[in-house]
């Protein structure tokens, strides 16, 4: 049977930012997958020489817009690490909020775009009608939408009064009936069952020996969240990662809507464990030695690797992004998948290009 | 401060790897680091139930180390991307994109027709 090599992408109308795939086909089956990177490739990490260590966390913020505040936690939590600085109890527990809540858009997000890859537009628009609702909690809250800028080295720069705790617990109960008024379409509707169930399957062992990370792990039945590290305020939040075993699209799919309710409780948690103590403490003297540290954001665990010398430069700053990571499972399950199936299987690891891209 | 992890040789390595994945280790990433103007050092970062392993090894610039990608298939990526940033070859890759993952011998604006631009200098009057 003759081979023919069909490029996916850089522009493909699932993928809204560039990543190539040379598919090598037999008729309808995929039998190799070879993916090219390096189209937006930017040299973030090279900037950690030229700018100091506070200006970089501007820098990691733009790593990627949808998860900006989670990198910028990383990259912070690993300065005071590397400081011996002891962030407020206040400033750790609005960390929560608004990593959180970065992870519900983000989530809703991807839902969205998901249901769009099968074409079923009606669901991708009332997912993003809800994202709305929590992209309003962060412009209110901070003054932007995306890239919220909260996080200083030493804890926050903006704080919550009771009045709007009030009004983003008041949302987040419409915005919680709102999602699970969509449960049963997302996770039980034919149209949606026949795109997602069996199709894409990475096995348990698989996805732990390929370095997977996040829901594409937990979808896998990898009971691992770096949440579990119990990094920012989650030493005092009562935390779970959620899993599903099947490792088909429905599994990361079902992990990332479960985990959009999960994120509106842990907000909940940590708006109710809110002190009177301090945003943020005084930070002296400059970053020196080496500190590796992890967070999970929306698509999966994060690892910052910090190298300070005494000055105001960073020597290194090496950023390991979950995409990144699912890359190689992405190769290794796409040989046997029907062509039309291809699609639906990328986005289902919810690629990140800006991240991966650093 | 320095992070916890075990020096090892070049020629160590794969052995070294083998025994920790067959630990039920999980592989991470690597990150490299520059040294000084001769040397660089690559980290290897692996975890079990989230607790991370490190290995340290030292390299010259512009040389070469074993792949971990026969062991840990998850590695070409990142081996490739350190070729492509750092110039280290990795003997023994089992994908290997010649140090062009990132792709810039066929993205270049001069050769594209509609981004050409010129700069020119005000003439003084």
């Amino acid at each position: 049977m003759a081979r023919t090599v069909i490029p996916f992408g850089p522009q493909h109308p699932v993928l809204p930012e560039p990543i190539h795939l040379s598919l090598v086909v037999e008729d309808e089956k995929v039998v190799e997958a070879l993916p090219t990177l390096g189209y937006v490739h930017r040299g973030l990490e090279m900037l950690a020489v030229k700018r100091d260590y506070n200006q970089m966390i501007q820098i990691v913020e733009r790593v990627c817009g949808i998860c900006s505040m989670i990198h910028s936690l990383c990259y912070c939590q690993g300065i005071e690490e590397m400081m011996g600085i002891e962030v407020p109890r206040r400033a750790k527990m609005l960390r929560v909020v608004w990593s959180e809540l970065h992870r519900l858009h983000s989530h809703l997000l991807w839902l969205g775009l998901f249901a769009d890859s099968f074409g079923f537009e009606s669901l991708f628009m009332q997912l993003w009608k809800i994202r709305e609702r929590v992209m309003d909690l962060n412009e209110a809250t901070t003054g932007n939408r995306v890239i919220v800028s909260v996080n200083v080295v030493g804890g926050v720069r903006a704080d919550l009064d009771e009045s709007q705790i009030r009004w983003i617990k008041d949302t987040l109960v419409e915005v919680e009936a709102s999602i699970k008024s969509l449960q049963s379409t997302i996770m039980n509707d034919s149209t949606v069952c026949k795109r997602t169930v069996g199709v894409g399957v990475l096995t348990k062992q698989a996805a732990y020996d390929l370095g997977a990370a996040g829901p594409m792990l937990r979808g896998s039945g990898v009971a691992q969240d770096m949440r579990q590290l119990k990094y920012a305020g989650f030493d005092e939040i009562a935390f779970e990662p959620i899993v599903e075993t099947a490792g088909d699209c429905w599994a990361r799919s079902t992990v990332r809507f479960r985990e959009s309710l999960q994120s509106i409780d842990l907000v909940r948690q940590a708006l109710d464990k809110l002190d009177g103590s301090e945003l943020a403490v005084k930070v002296k003297g400059k970053p020196e030695g080496e500190v590796i540290t992890r967070v999970e954001q929306p698509r999966g665990e994060c690892l910052y690797y910090l190298k300070g010398n005494g000055t105001n430069n960073l020597e290194r700053v090496r950023i390991r992004t979950p995409t990144f990571a699912n890359i190689p499972p992405l190769a290794a399950i796409l040989p046997g998948l029907d062509f039309a199936d291809v699609p639906v299987v990328v986005l289902s690891i919810d690629p990140c290009i800006s991240c991966t891209e650093r | 401060m320095c992070i916890e992890a075990t020096a090892i040789t070049p020629a160590q390595l794969v052995a070294e790897v083998t025994k920790i994945k067959a630990e039920g280790y999980r592989f991470v990433t690597m990150s490299s680091v520059e040294l000084d103007e001769k040397n660089m050092e690559v980290l290897y970062h692996f975890d079990r139930d989230l607790k991370l392993k490190n290995l340290r090894v030292q390299v010259e610039k512009g040389g070469k180390l074993p792949s971990i990608s026969g062991v840990v298939f998850a590695a070409f990526l990142v081996e490739n991307e350190i070729r492509d940033q750092f110039a280290l070859s990795f003997d023994g890759l089992v994908l290997d994109y010649q140090g062009k993952l990132y792709n810039e011998t066929v993205q270049t604006a001069a050769s594209s027709p509609f981004c050409k631009y010129a700069v020119s200098k005000k003439e003084a009057n």
